[in-house]
């Protein structure tokens, strides 16, 4: 499998390209683009790690791997005990080695960052997860039932981790999800040559075979009443940030206009790429324009790219504000995807169908409250693009369904649930984590805070 | 751990029209008049709204017109076969109160969803009113069951085999003169719901339609179902589906009806040559 590599382009930090399959083979399939490293170049690698004694890295991971431990027996080639290692703190370590923006959480805090390249944390947990995988997974011990009930609506990320870490700790966990399939976004918007499904369901399986029971098809106050919910033991809330933003500009609901998590949903969850092998269809762009400039931006692209699309990223800042990690633009530029950076759509047009998108160039002066450079539009600056598919990936707000018909609880500004740092809501025995408190973040914040939580019910139940 | 819905009874209605029964007891527990499920009939199928036309124990009844691949899928099913994955109830239920005199309107296939306002309307102390139309009397659906529910029940054909010659919209129109009408309800093809919801503009009398954009999750999450209502965007499946018929952009929600018009029929036409190969009649076997 690992044939052919390209070294190349991707130098940026952080970008593991050197184990990706060449640009012109994988635009053609949704096939991994990350081929992964060889046990060879996995110990390699883990044997340039200094063992720190006051490790950095371990700070910069949100789940508290301990890195150190898991590298060294990585070093030593006992891959069974680096999985044991990995798995004490993190039940999806396929996932986030592939996922995880590492250049700003452990590799970006690596000692060795300073002097040469950090340690390839990321590359090396998946190098563990995925030998596990194919070697048998080995579960982790669970605590005696406690015969408690916990509630945790929704199976991404945030919904997963907080049932495993319940599970483990003998509670009795109930976990509903609205879709017919579980791991929210990792499965409806992540697509597979980024995150291959069967490493999804595989994660999700380990986490079930915890004992923790899944409920599909069923959406938390609709199918199951508030009063149910809050019937259980404990309560906690993992709904996510799935509310697409739309831009406002004139043109929006034209046929061709797609929020990003229309177009990847159809496409990850619903297979529309195979149609008409599977029955949901979706329009094949042959010009697209993608607006934004985060993950979900870049997977959209590379989407659209893969079948078969000329495809424009236009973004209102520039290329280095790219809230997206370094190694998806570096992959998304080698795919022949053409950036448009200090651009921002003003229109899009057509009759019917979408035929074109109206943008001004922006230009960056002064800066915005996050510290950033705040673009301004640049006055006659104006020019048409012609594509015939417009998608928005301009970000998700928490969803609002269920959390807006619990009485008493307590919502920020953006309608995201207020939590402490222990994730506690307004209501005593109803906690919340990953997007739906945070707003959209990342796969480990949400998992973060989902274990955080896990140890206050855990606390909460035991004391009761 | 695969959860399985049972089709329990399929009925033939009239030409292309069918009544299904699934069991669904989440679904069943907590629908209202107005919600609809989403079903998926196996792992290759696509998502598919339908209304909830009826509630008995664990089941739910939908009554829906075979007109493109699932939907055609769909009505070979029979009972005891399986479906992969329904979710509901979905959408907010319709705002049921005490108005006074309601009327309920349902044309074609949308008469489906009239039985369980009609009879929610008409526990909340309500005159129900209804009117139902087809375009011929053997396409016409639930008259003995509206006739049941409501205080008068008015018929409309296009070809006047049965009841009044004409539409729905001339029903009403002539009760809107005759009489104070305090809410009306309309279900049915857009076309109809925009031409009938016209009627009560210069009455100045609330009107609902029940919106059906082509959707995906049902859950708020992707925006396929987006429509204008007074201006703004809404998302039909958790906004709605009813939303307040004058404010409704109805050539927008017909425009994006038919994004993958093409796509559809190359479905479609699969499908009839795959169902001639494999003989007519059995269930699906993917
Ligand atoms: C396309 C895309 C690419 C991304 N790429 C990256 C990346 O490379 N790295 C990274 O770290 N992060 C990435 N992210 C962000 C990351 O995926 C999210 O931050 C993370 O998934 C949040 O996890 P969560 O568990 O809070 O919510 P979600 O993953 O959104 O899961 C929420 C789940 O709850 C379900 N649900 C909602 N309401 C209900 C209800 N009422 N009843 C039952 N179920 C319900 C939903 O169906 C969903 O399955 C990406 C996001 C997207 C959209
Ligand atoms: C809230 C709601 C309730 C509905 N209730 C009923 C009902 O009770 N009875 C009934 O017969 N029909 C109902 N419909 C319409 C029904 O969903 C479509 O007829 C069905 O999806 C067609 O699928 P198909 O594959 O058979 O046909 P296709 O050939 O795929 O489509 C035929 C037409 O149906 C519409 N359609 C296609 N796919 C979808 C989709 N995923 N979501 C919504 N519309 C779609 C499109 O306008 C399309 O042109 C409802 C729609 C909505 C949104
Ligand atoms: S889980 Fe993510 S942040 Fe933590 S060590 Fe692994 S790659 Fe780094
Ligand atoms: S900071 Fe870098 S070198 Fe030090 S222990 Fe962590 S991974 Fe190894
Ligand atoms: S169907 Fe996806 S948001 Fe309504």
């Amino acid at each position: 499998m690992n044939g052919s590599r390209s070294t190349g382009a991707g130098a940026a930090k952080g970008a593991g390209t050197m184990s990706d399959r060449p640009a012109d083979a994988r635009v053609r399939d949704f096939e991994e683009v990350d081929c992964g490293l060889t046990p060879a170049e996995a110990i390699a690698e883990a044997e340039r790690c200094l063992q720190c004694k006051k490790p950095l890295c371990v700070r910069g991971c949100p789940v508290c791997i301990d890195i150190p431990a898991f590298v060294r027996e990585v070093a030593d080639g006992n891959f069974p005990e680096a999985a044991r290692a990995l798995k004490e703190q993190n039940m999806l370590p396929a996932i986030c080695g592939r996922v995880c923006p590492q250049e700003t959480q452990c590799e970006g805090v690596c000692i060795l960052g300073n002097k040469e390249t950090p340690i390839r944390i990321g590359a090396l947990e998946r190098f563990v997860a995925d030998w596990e995988r194919q070697n048998g997974a080995e579960l982790p011990e669970t605590a005696r039932p406690t015969g408690k009930r916990v509630a945790v609506v929704g199976s991404g990320p945030a919904g997963l981790t907080a049932a495993a870490e319940l599970a483990r700790s003998g509670h009795a966990v109930m976990v509903f999800e609205s879709l017919h399939e579980a791991g929210g976004v990792l499965t409806y918007g992540i697509p597979a040559f980024r995150l291959p499904k069967n490493v999804v369901k595989a994660e999700i399986d380990q986490v079930l075979a915890l004992g923790v029971r899944l409920k599909k098809n069923h959406l938390v106050g609709r199918s199951v009443s508030v009063d149910e919910l809050l019937g259980y033991d404990a309560v906690f809330l993992a709904t996510g940030a799935g509310l697409p933003a739309f831009m406002g500009i004139p043109g929006e609901n034209k046929n061709g206009v797609y929020s990003a998590n229309e177009f990847l949903t159809r496409v990850n969850l619903m297979h529309a790429d195979a149609f008409p092998e599977f029955d949901t269809p979706v329009l094949h762009g042959a010009r697209v324009a993608v607006v934004g400039g985060g993950n979900v931006a870049m997977d959209a692209a590379r989407v659209a790219r893969r079948m078969g699309a000329k495809v424009s990223l236009i973004y209102r800042r520039g290329e280095e504000e790219m809230p997206a990690r370094r190694a998806e633009v570096v992959h998304a530029k080698e795919e022949g995807i053409e950036f448009l950076t200090c651009t921002n759509p003003t229109r899009i047009l057509g009759e019917g169908c979408v035929t074109g998108i109206e943008c001004v160039k922006m230009s960056l002066c002064g800066m915005d409250a996050s510290g950033r450079p705040s673009p301004e539009p640049i006055p006659g600056s104006e020019f048409t693009l012609d594509v015939d598919m417009v998608i928005q990936a301009i970000g998700t707000n928490p969803n609002p369904l269920l959390v807006s018909l619990i009485p008493g609880l307590g919502r920020g500004r953006k309608g995201n649930v207020v939590v402490d740092e222990n994730g506690r809501t307004s209501i005593p025995h109803v906690y919340a984590g990953g997007d739906i408190a945070t707003g959209a973040a990342t796969v480990i914040e949400a998992m973060g805070s989902a274990k955080r939580a896990a140890a206050a019910i855990d606390a909460m139940l035991k004391e009761e | 751990m695969k959860r399985l819905y049972k089709v329990e009874l399929a009925t033939k209605l009239a030409d292309r029209v069918y009544e299904y029964w699934i069991s669904a007891p989440q679904v069943a527990r907590h629908a209202r008049a107005g919600q609809f499920i989403i079903l998926r009939l196996h792992e290759k199928g696509e998502r598919i709204p339908l209304t909830i036309s009826a509630v008995k124990g664990d089941a739910v009844r939908v009554i829906f017109m075979a007109v493109g691949k699932t939907t055609q899928e769909l009505a070979t099913l029979r009972p005891g076969d399986s479906i992969s994955d329904v979710v509901g109830p979905l959408g907010k239920p319709s705002e049921i109160e005490n108005y006074g005199t309601c009327c309920v309107i349902g044309g074609g296939v949308g008469i489906a969803s009239t039985p369980l306002i009609a009879k929610e309307l008409k526990a909340a102390g309500n005159h129900v009113i209804g009117i139902i139309g087809a375009r011929s009397a053997d396409l016409l659906i639930l008259e003995d069951e509206m006739r049941e529910i409501c205080d008068d029940l008015y018929i409309t054909t296009d070809d006047g085999s049965k009841g009044v010659h004409g539409f729905a919209s001339d029903v009403l129109k002539k009760l809107l003169e005759e009489r104070t009408i305090d809410r009306v309800w309309i279900i049915g093809p857009a076309i109809m719901m925009k031409v009938t919801s016209g009627v009560t503009v210069p009455y100045g009398v609330k009107t609902y339609v029940s919106l059906n954009p082509i959707m995906v999750d049902g859950t708020g999450m992707c925006g396929s179902c987006r429509v204008t209502v007074g201006k703004e965007t809404k998302f039909a499946c958790v906004d709605g589906p009813e939303f307040d018929a004058h404010q409704v952009d109805f050539n927008e929600l017909m425009q994006r009806q038919r994004i993958y018009m093409g796509q559809e029929k190359v479905s479609l036409e699969r499908f009839a040559e795959h169902r001639c190969r494999c003989g007519e009649g059995g269930g699906h076997h993917e």
